[in-house]
């Protein structure tokens, strides 16, 4: 005889020890330690604080530990904690002008001032499995130090008029989306906001759809550059800037050809990508769809999913997206009851017409 | 209770931020309010708009239900009440009838609920209209000018095509004669009990960021036409377990011969209803 279902509140325990044992696995293999994570997994480190928006290396590795390196938990766990976190002030724009460079590639100019440097990147490494024990390298030191202030690539377009120009200061103070809803239409500081958040693989396919006809708009990688940038503050009750530390940063801008248009002479445009940490192939991703959500204020043309806010803005976050397509696992058997009831009642509908016709049919094969 | 978190999780000026959109709520009945949804430590579309709209109502008095499916021990209430009585330290019940504040998923209770009780919707999307007209912009400009032709047509269009509207659950309602409001996805069993319900019931949409209400003594009507007026489902069988007659069924497949049987989705009720049969 079936008894209503009990006992979801031991089920629940049960399976939260079987994950706690899943988790750590064989206990004679030591466990991580969130210095090992922050330091060799320190790309997977950066993606979760740029899309768990919080920058904290040490709680990052803590949630990717947690989360058994499924990295989009990991941002889920870094996401939750965050709302708790009270609210000290807001800091100063970053100037990444003022960048510590570490890495910077330009693919519009052979050479540039302060040089093309590729700095740790895994783009010339041929990607063969390295079997043997990974080896302590030395680094051999450069001839001479990166100079301390390197000039952006596009302030040299700027300075020959050949691209569109943003002066400081002219776009709204943003909101904050984590305290705001976002509402449409939005605005490109909010665009840029829900980007940086948004999942990497999410917007890596939009900005690959635009450069397959799906928007098309020409890109050039302007620059990127990864460094270290200071963070600083002006506490109301001092008056004055002080430095609070420093983060790690990539940077990428996008040249984009425009055609002209609204008023505008033909130029380059910009997309502007910003991550956490080492993130070349997100602020890449982000700078292609941050120029295609711009196709309205440049009167282009939009027909492309990449181009089309709502769309792009309502489903790039990895946390809403995650939750909702797996909440098709919790009971739905009250509704599924009720489109049961709704197919069986229209099944028994046709069933009469079928009947009530029957007689007619039959007098259509008398006639013939 | 957990100590290093607030009072029921949230901080008090969270709290505040979302009685304020409440109190909006309540005064334009059906209006869906967008307020700064708080990424919460369970999944968006798991019942985070309803776990905040509780948080930011219970107090250290209240006594809370939590229901899934009509049931106190899916999984998923569970885990809700589990999380209240950490965070809070309240007491939580599974009677209708003791409870402060009921939230729920896709169904509201058998037991008629009062004016001292409040309950909470969990709603994954509360624009009623989304199905038909995907653009937030255009949806909104819709409510504003109560255009709600698309909605008349889809269901003119079910019934030209199959004989009757073809919505079961989620079915819309409008409030107060104003807005055309989600019931969130309860069957449309379920939408009667809204109509002038002493217990004001309030709505919230974590993931869309959007909460609305339905205050007590208020019209609630589901769509219909003069000619196919609104009907409810209705059951051949009873409750295998209580013998309702009244009560909204689950059907349950006990065997590999596809075997049903049938039994009452609130188990609350229905456990009621056997403890008074019992001599």
């Amino acid at each position: 005889m079936y008894v209503a279902v009990k006992g979801g509140e031991q089920a629940i325990a049960r399976s939260l020890e079987l994950l706690a044992e899943a988790r750590r696995g064989d206990t004679a293999v030591p466990e991580l330690e969130l210095a090992q994570i922050r330091q060799q997994l320190r790309l997977g480190v950066a993606r979760v604080m740029q899309e768990g928006s919080l920058y904290d290396e040490e709680l990052a590795a803590l949630a990717m530990r947690q989360a058994a390196g499924d990295m989009l938990e990991a941002i889920f766990l870094l996401r939750a904690y965050r709302t708790t976190l009270p609210r000290f002030g807001y800091t100063q724009p970053l100037n990444t002008s003022s960048m510590r460079v570490r890495r910077r590639v330009s693919g519009t100019f052979k050479d540039i001032p302060g040089g093309q440097v590729l700095g740790p990147t895994y783009d010339y490494t041929q990607r063969l499995l390295d079997f043997d024990a990974t080896q302590a390298t030395t680094v051999k030191p450069a001839d001479a130090p990166l100079p301390a202030n390197m000039p952006r690539v596009l302030d040299l377009l700027d300075a020959e008029a050949l691209i569109e120009r943003i002066e400081p200061g002219s776009d709204p103070e943003p909101i904050d989306l984590t305290r705001e809803p976002l509402m449409f239409p939005a605005d490109r500081a909010t665009r840029l906001q829900n980007l940086a958040r948004g999942d990497e693989g999410f917007l890596l396919g939009m900005a690959y759809s635009t450069q397959r006809g799906y928007a098309e708009s020409h890109p050039f990688a302007g620059e990127i550059r990864m460094g270290e940038v200071d963070v600083v503050v002006c506490p109301e009750e001092l008056g004055f800037v002080i430095e609070i530390g420093s983060i790690t940063l990539t940077e990428c801008q996008m040249i984009n050809q425009f055609h002209g248009g609204n008023g505008v002479p033909p130029q380059f445009t910009r997309g502007y990508g910003l991550a956490m940490g080492e993130g070349e192939r997100k602020a890449m991703s982000m700078a292609l769809v941050d120029r295609a959500l711009r196709c309205d204020e440049l009167a282009e043309t939009s027909y492309a999913p990449a181009q089309n806010q709502e769309f792009v803005l309502s489903h790039s976050d990895s946390v809403e997206a995650s939750g909702f397509v797996q909440h098709l696992k919790l009971p739905h058997y009250v509704d599924f009851q009720a489109e049961l009831s709704l197919l069986r009642m229209l099944a028994a509908h046709n069933k009469k017409e079928d009947a009530d016709e029957q007689p007619e049919s039959v007098a259509g094969g008398a006639r013939s | 209770m957990t100590s290093s978190y607030n009072f029921a999780f949230l901080d008090e000026d969270t709290k505040r931020m979302l009685r304020r959109a409440l109190l909006k709520a309540v005064a334009i009945p059906g209006y869906q309010v967008p307020f700064g949804s708080r990424e919460m430590p369970l999944p968006y579309g798991w019942g985070t708009g309803g776990i905040q709209v509780t948080a930011a109502l219970l107090g250290p008095d209240d006594v809370l239900k939590v229901i899934d499916q009509g049931a106190d021990d899916t999984t998923n209430a569970v885990n809700i009440r589990r999380f209240f009585a950490r965070v809070a330290g309240v007491a939580t019940t599974e009677h209708t009838v003791d409870a402060t504040l009921i939230q729920t998923r896709h169904r509201i209770p058998e037991t008629s609920l009062r004016e001292d009780q409040i309950l909470v919707f969990q709603v994954p999307e509360p624009e009623p209209l989304r199905t038909l007209e995907p653009r937030e912009a255009e949806t909104r400009t819709l409510h504003a000018l109560a255009d709600y032709g698309l909605m008349h047509v889809k269901l003119y269009e079910d019934i030209a095509q199959y004989g009757h509207i073809a919505t079961s659950y989620d079915y819309p309602v409008l409030v107060d004669g104003r807005y055309l409001t989600s019931p969130s996805p309860i069957p449309k069993f379920d939408n009667p009990k809204m109509d002038q319900s002493p217990a004001l019931m309030l709505f919230g949409a974590g993931r869309e960021k959007r909460l609305y209400a339905i205050p007590p003594y208020t019209s609630v009507e589901s769509l219909a036409f003069e000619d196919h007026p609104f009907e409810i489902q209705r059951w051949e069988h009873h409750c295998e377990l209580c013998g309702s007659h009244e009560s909204y069924l689950d059907e349950v497949v006990v065997d590999d011969r596809g075997t049903r049987m049938f039994v009452c989705s609130d188990t609350d009720f229905c456990c009621g209803r056997r403890a008074e049969a019992k001599p």
